[in-house]
């Protein structure tokens, strides 16, 4: 059975979908950060 | 605590890289279906990660309501997160899984179906918390995610109470697995529960932060509209 290929999807899947996961979080933080700081609280 | 977050994180990175040499390497190749099974070091840890998640907003949930405690509340959104992260995961893997052994992509079988359900609550939860103003969300999701929760014992049991197309649960199942690949499952699942805690504790950090900018905004809009009212009445005065 050639299922090599459908090994590496899966893995390759389950990182994207947690490389996307913590962009979003990484996006989200930045965001906020200058939120904070032009509401002048920013540290 | 600034200190202990990078620790972890590369303790976890050499978790993570460790269970996929198991996965890879040290496990042996399953007779029937060769290597395409080392997916189950990836699909199953991240089954019973997504239900330890949601057994955490469960948790969390019913805290928030007999508590009011907002700690709980935020606690019930990233675990709910998180969970909803690494129940996709399982969706993904599992047809991928599936294709060249079932020879299908997807069926309508139960232990698929309850799964998807599950997902589908918990995505209408995030949704829930996304877009809805009312000061009364954290309660309506906090009551959504213990109806949620039920589903849980319901996806793990379903092989056990019907027929189903899944293999039998590795635990409990009754069948045998060979002890290399319970060592390398075990070390999978302890490194993407490692990974699950970081990715949380982050995700809280952003809910703090987010809640400190809505409190921020709600000050200024107070600030901004206690001065406009105050203008008419100083006039009235002169």
């Amino acid at each position: 059975m050639n299922s090599i290929k459908y090994l590496f999807a899966a893995y390759i899947a389950t990182w994207l979908i947690h490389a996307v996961y913590l962009g979003s979080l990484v996006r989200r933080f930045s965001r906020l950060r200058q939120q904070l700081k032009e509401l002048g609280k920013g540290k | 605590m600034k200190r202990l977050f990078p620790i972890l994180a590369v303790i976890t990175a050499a978790l993570l890289a460790y269970a996929l040499y198991q996965a890879l390497v040290v496990a042996p190749t399953e007779r029937t279906m060769g290597d395409v099974q080392r997916i189950f070091y990836y699909h199953v840890p991240s089954a019973w990660t997504a239900f330890l998640l949601f057994m955490v907003n469960l948790v969390a949930s019913v805290v928030y309501l007999i508590r009011r405690n907002p700690k709980a509340d935020a606690v019930a959104v990233v675990s709910a997160e998180v969970g909803v992260v690494f129940c996709t995961i399982v969706l993904v893997t599992g047809p991928i899984w599936a294709r060249p052994v079932w020879g299908i992509w997807w069926t309508w079988d139960v232990r698929l179906t309850t799964t998807l359900v599950l997902w589908l609550i918990y995505v209408s939860y995030l949704v829930l918390r996304r877009f809805s103003d009312s000061a009364q969300t954290p309660v309506l999701a906090a009551a959504l995610a213990i109806f949620g929760a039920l589903d849980v014992p319901l996806v793990y049991f379903s092989i056990w109470f019907f027929r189903t197309q899944h293999p039998q649960p590795v635990i409990g199942g009754g069948g045998s697995l060979d002890p290399r690949m319970a060592h390398a499952l075990l070390w999978n699942w302890l490194a993407f529960s490692c990974f699950a805690f970081l990715v949380c504790w982050s995700r809280y950090r952003l809910e703090m932060l987010q809640r400190e900018v809505e409190e921020a905004h709600a000050m200024e809009s107070l600030a901004g509209a206690g001065a406009a009212a105050s203008v008419p009445l100083n006039r009235s005065r002169q």
